[in-house]
């Protein structure tokens, strides 16, 4: 799975622009199918870590590949979206087609290795040099402000990652080993854990992104081409909340357990606050990018409320959110792609003109705002479950995200849907076309599935969450030492006998 | 039972057919597949009603596996119960019979399968949360119906109004559905199940027991209740949370009728009745219910007495009678709640479709100001809205005086049940505010059979009139039944709409008051209207066709037969206690003593709607100058009625401004101004630096100096982190 896009990418560079497409889509849609087979084949119940693979010692690390629960979904939200994004990119770039689709193969390859990698250094090599090629992307590809955007972004990810790096360097030295499973089971000092999941922590908020350390989405997003939206939102984001499950959870239990009150009052601010940005967008991506914060905010708070709705409510709500924001931001691409511009108020009245789209993006607009029967719903619902199971106050705060987050999406989707067509350039605009639904239906079938059936997604990592989830509980008894600031949630007094 | 499966599901299959089909096929396509199928529904579900009367066990037909995690396991299952097969019956026969005179009324319309499938769709969703078995099921066909109404409330998209009243409402609703959601949070917490039947049987164990709460310890069952209280207030439009509902008037007709009278607006009501035991453990809880419905209902009639616009009239009207259904609830009366349900989905079902069809004939104007005499053009549709009139204002013999037997029109038993029951709980406030809410009902809903039917026509100066008279002199007559003004495509509707905004919509300075502010009136007899010829500026209105018609007599069945027919299930002691077999908490003892209640309480209601109506009569025929004369003498009160109290304008002050405020301040202040100035940008050299190094981002210049950086920073935290590891 590697090896293909790595490969392709290389030929890509080799080939002529419409070479280079065919060979980007036939290495992702190679990848796709892999990773079905790697999907269908995967023992649920079995093995923690399958299809584990042992090059052996490489010097400082050890080059160690495997799934568990966790990363096979990752990996699959991964290969999914990369075809999309091949697709997406097929006639909007022009420039320097072959080094594109070499960057995005890269990218493929880097995320796939971060999400499957079994060694520390491995791991932080396909994490740090994941963000190379996005940079490029940005960078080359992007819009007008591209240096600023492409520069904040590196910035604020490196900055995190460096801290990440030493703690690594520290935990390898302790443990002597740099070997993740056997770091898993490491039981390491109290104090030293907070120091730690500090440093993880600075480098997962900012991947999240989690506030205050989201400036730098809003701008990535708004300056990359679609394609780049596209991936950053559905499968970069995933990185933090998925180095959270993978690291600070498992690895540090005590300090995370200390430091719940931080994520949860950071998340709760997000959701908030980031909610009410997006309201007053008038540039669709940074509207779609300040909603992709609320909905991280929901992960984490999901991830932090140390039981089992939480922690699979949250990774359902990352693969939603992958596959969500992901078309958003293709929908985004569609218009953009006939105007040129992301000026809300430039659009208006497209269920006219445009009634597929229409159909297709108000599907996409339920599923972000949660409808039940979408993917959306499933995730935040069993997240904010697991978090009511901590802290009502915070539950309360961000449940009023599922208000915000309709006002927005409805303001937003009324302002370019909704309305009469007044303006000419936008009468002229034609209706999807074939490749614009091959791109847009199986991502609405995916997330579909997901919200009716989401047994298929639930099914996988069901055991690896009950080891969280021991895991965690067993550093923290009873869920009771969580110092969080809403902690009056004690269980119910029974005084059954009181009424006859 | 495994009709239920195609009672639930044929609606959703005709919508995708319908949504779905190839434009080749027309509109007739969709119109027979998703009615045929509504049929087919309706058809399979008074068996399951009328097996139910005969008495009958629940049964619970699961579908597939929906959510597990951990020990929450979420079912996709349908539930068929006495209570559920109340509200088949109710979905299904308005919602076949809406689809039917949709063909008349949508007939002109070019968007119609999109509209039927919609109609389906919400169908689909009424059905699934009616015949959920555990909560969250329930939330789904909540926030199905939701979306449905979302989408029908804007279905006519271009109009700015239609798309603001149909965000206004999914936000709103939304506001209680957070509540809810809480609600089922906290009731997995407590239960450890989101299964309604087990939370039922654990409830009482609970009772007494505390909670902790956003930082506070409170009764564990109130706190359950009044949150999920509070979706229900949503759904329902309640007082605080009710302003989307005379807004949602903005959609076409058939949907003011299914969805925000019969059907989708009761589900609150539906909901606590559902969840009675539940209820019943929390007197404080139920208590709130009550005066959150009495209040809705005193205030919902007063706005109704001054609405201009006969939907709006209708929709207050709508609003009133659910705060009906809550006091009842309120009062341990859930069987007399669902009563008043099922009566009142026919009777307001009827008096939607009714004025739908004079809306019709009158080509889409809607304010009564520009009615008068039609009932002689109209007649069957007059005799439709006069049966929904006796309907609601309750008209019927009381069993008093050595009468034996009560008879009366479908309101009549439920509202008097409501009244009594009030009275027999002990809650004397609240019955008397029934019976004055009685008297304003009559008042109200006499009101617009007065000025629609009676008097003289008015409608010279109506705006869609006179486009009626141009176009049919322009096009010929027939393109004034077209009723393409309705389509929101013309410019005379979209003139209409805007003048709807600034007149009803959330401005405050509308154009009630430029073009009428001057005398405060709400009267219809402007002296314009008078001094030119017959007032009807040479247009003749004519009965709607027979798709409109034929809806409106079979509910004029309904509303005339309903109450009369059914009251001895949903409330007579014995007769109930073996209808509802545990679906709802059935208070047998209240039943009984609500017969027991003085004899003035028996006759209040028929007293408060003679009352009314004598008022409406003096008001509005007798005569006409009073009311006018009323409403200069206290203008303040008539203007605070007008505008609705003002919730509006408040709810914009308090919540909408500040939020966009906020935002914008979060995100100029916040993030641009702090976040940026002090993080990234902060070392103002980077930025510089990073504008120089701009063209040779290829070079790998950045990246040196990255690393540069990185092992600098490296070195540091590493020689840290040596320090305070050495020294513990």
């Amino acid at each position: 799975m590697l090896a293909i896009p790595a490969i392709a990418a290389v030929a890509c560079l080799f080939s002529s622009a419409q070479g280079a497409r065919w060979i980007a889509l036939i290495a992702t849609l190679i990848d796709l199918v892999l990773g079905i087979g790697l999907w269908t084949s995967y023992d649920i119940g079995g093995a923690q870590w399958q299809f584990v693979e042992d090059a052996g010692n490489l010097g400082i690390f050890s080059w160690k590949l495997g799934i568990d629960g966790f990363a096979l979904l990752l990996v699959m939200l991964s290969v999914f979206l990369m075809p999309v994004c091949i697709g997406a990119s097929w006639v909007a770039v022009t420039n320097r087609v072959q080094e594109y689709m070499a960057a995005f193969l890269f990218t493929e390859v880097l995320m796939i290795g971060t999400f499957t990698a079994q060694d520390l250094f491995l791991f932080y090599i396909f994490f740090e040099a994941g963000l190379i090629p996005m940079y490029l992307i940005i960078g080359i590809w992007g819009g007008v402000n591209r240096i600023y955007a492409s520069y904040k972004f590196f910035l604020y990810t490196l900055l995190g990652s460096v801290l990440m790096l030493v703690a690594m360097l520290w935990m390898a030295n302790f443990a002597g080993t740099s070997d993740i499973p056997t770091l898993l089971r490491t039981d390491f000092p109290v104090k030293a854990q907070t120091f730690l999941w500090l440093a993880f922590f600075a480098s997962f908020a900012v991947k999240m992104p989690m506030w205050p350390f989201h400036t730098w989405l809003p701008d990535a997003h708004v300056q990359a081409p679609t394609a780049g939206s596209v991936i950053l939102a559905g499968v970069l984001l995933k990185l933090g909340g998925y180095g959270f499950l993978r690291f600070s959870l498992p690895m540090f239990p005590e300090a995370s357990a200390q430091l719940t009150w931080l994520v949860l009052g950071l998340s709760a601010i997000a959701v908030i606050y980031t909610s009410l940005v997006a309201l007053v967008q008038s540039d669709m991506k940074k509207l779609i990018a300040y909603s992709s914060v609320a909905h991280m905010a929901i992960v984490t708070i999901g991830l932090f409320a140390f039981n089992r709705q939480g922690i699979e409510g949250a990774m359902i709500v990352m693969l939603s959110h992958g596959l969500v924001s992901a078309a958003l931001f293709l929908c985004v691409g569609v218009i953009y792609d006939r105007l040129h511009t992301r000026e809300i108020s430039r659009y208006g009245g497209l269920a006219i003109n445009m009634p597929r789209y229409a159909l297709l993006f108000l599907f996409f607009t339920m599923a972000s705002i949660g409808l039940p029967g979408t993917s959306g719903f499933v995730g935040e619902f069993l997240s904010l479950a697991g978090t009511y199971q901590v802290s009502t106050a915070i539950t309360l705060l961000c449940t009023t995200g599922i208000i915000l987050g309709a006002a927005y999406m409805l303001y937003l989707y009324r302002r370019v849907v909704f309305g009469d067509l007044t303006k000419d350039d936008v009468r002229a605009m034609p209706d999807l076309s074939l490749r614009e639904i091959a791109l847009l239906a199986p991502i609405a079938a995916v997330a579909l599935w997901m919200g009716v059936y989401p047994e298929s997604f639930l099914a996988p990592m069901r055991k690896d969450v009950a080891t969280l989830e021991a895991r965690i509980s067993r550093a923290t008894p009873a869920g009771d030492s969580l110092p969080t600031p809403g902690k009056a949630m004690a269980l119910p007094v029974q005084h059954a006998e009181a009424r006859p | 039972m495994h009709s239920i499966l195609f009672i639930v599901f044929l609606p959703l299959l005709a919508s995708l057919i319908a949504g779905f089909a190839n434009k080749g096929f027309g509109s007739a396509l969709p119109k027979i597949v998703t009615t045929g199928a509504l049929f087919v529904s309706c058809a399979l579900s008074w068996p399951i009603f009328l097996h139910y009367l005969g008495g009958g066990e629940a049964t619970v037909t699961p579908v597939l596996d929906w959510i597990h995690s951990g020990d929450m396991v979420i079912d996709w299952s349908l539930r068929v119960d006495a209570l559920t097969a109340v509200m088949l019956v109710v979905i299904t026969s308005v919602s076949a019979l809406v689809h039917l005179y949709s063909w008349g009324y949508m007939e002109e319309d070019p968007d119609q399968p999109r509209f039927f499938a919609y109609l389906s769709l919400f169908t689909f969703a009424m059905l699934m949360l009616v015949t959920a078995d555990n909560l969250v099921q329930m939330f789904f066909g909540w926030e199905g119906v939701g979306l449905a109404s979302y989408l029908l409330i804007g279905f006519w998209f271009r109009k700015p109004t239609a798309n603001a009243a149909a965000i206004k409402a999914f936000v709103v609703n939304r506001v209680g559905d957070l509540g809810f959601m809480l609600g089922i949070f906290g009731t997995y917490l407590v239960f450890n199940t989101v299964s309604i039947p087990e939370i039922l049987r654990l409830a009482p164990g609970m009772a007494g027991s505390t909670i902790g709460f956003f930082g506070g310890r409170f009764d564990t069952m109130t706190v359950l209740c009044l949150l999920l209280f509070v979706g229900a207030m949503g759904k329902s439009a309640q007082l605080g949370l009710h302003t989307w509902l005379p807004d949602a008037m903005e959609g076409p007709t058939p949907v003011s009728a299914l969805i925000h009278a019969a059907t989708m607006v009761t589900a609150g009501v539906f909901m606590v009745c559902r969840l009675s035991p539940m209820f019943e453990t929390s007197p404080f809880a139920l208590t709130v219910v009550m005066t959150v419905g009495a209040a809705t209902c005193l205030f919902a009639a007063t706005i109704g007495m001054v609405q201009t616009d006969i939907k709006r009239v209708i929709a207050y009207s709508t609003c009133s009678q659910l705060g009906y259904m809550f006091f009842a609830a309120g009062c341990g009366a859930y069987g007399a709640a669902m009563f008043h349900l099922f009566t009142h989905a026919f009777f307001k079902a009827l008096l939607f479709l009714g004025a739908g069809s004079v809306i019709h004939s009158m080509h889409h104007e809607q304010d009564m100001r520009y009615y008068g005499g039609l009932r002689k053009s109209i007649p069957i549709t007059f005799w439709g809205m006069m049966m929904g009139t006796l309907a609601i204002t309750g008209v019927g013999i009381p069993a008093v005086f050595g009468n034996p037997l009560a008879i009366g029109f479908a309101g009549f038993h439920s509202k008097d049940a409501i009244i009594e029951a009030a009275w027999a709980s002990g809650n004397h406030g609240a019955s008397i505010v029934g019976i004055i809410v009685a008297l304003l009902t009559s008042f109200y809903s006499w009101r617009l059979m007065f000025l629609t039917f009676w008097g003289k026509p008015r409608w010279e100066q109506s705006e869609h009139i006179q486009h009626a008279i141009h176009d049919a002199h322009g096009h010929g007559h027939d393109a004034v039944h077209a009723g393409h003004d309705d389509h929101g495509t013309t410019a005379a509707h979209a003139h209409h709409g805007e003048a709807a905004e600034e007149g009803q919509g959330s401005e405050p300075h509308g154009h009630d008051d430029h073009a009428h502010g001057a005398h405060g009136h709400a009267v219809p007899l402007h002296p314009v209207f008078t001094t030119k010829g017959d007032g009807t500026g040479g247009y003749h209105p004519h009965e709607s066709p027979f798709p409109i018609l034929i809806p409106l007599i079979i509910l004029s069945i309904g509303a005339i037969a309903a109450g009369f027919v059914f009251h001895g299930y949903f409330i007579e002691p014995t007769a109930g206690e073996e209808y509802w077999r545990g679906a709802i908490a059935f208070r047998e003892h209240l039943m009984h003593e609500m017969h027991e209640v003085p004899l003035l309480v028996k006759l209040s209601a028929t007293i408060a709607m003679l009352t009314g109506l004598v008022g409406a009569y003096i008001f509005y025929i007798r005569s006409p100058g009073v009311s006018q004369k009323l409403a200069e003498t206290y203008a303040p009160i008539y203007d605070f009625l007008l505008h609705k109290w003002y919730f509006d304008e408040l709810y914009d002050l308090l919540f909408v401004r500040p939020a966009f405020a906020i935002g914008r301040f979060f995100w100029h202040r916040g993030d641009e101004k702090t976040i940026d100035r002090f993080g990234p940008n902060g070392s103002a050299w980077i930025v510089e630096r990073s504008s120089r190094v701009a063209g040779k981002i290829q070079s790998g210049y950045v990246y040196t100096y990255a690393f540069v950086m990185l092992l600098g920073l490296t070195g540091a935290v590493t020689w840290a982190i040596n320090i305070w590891a050495t020294s513990k």
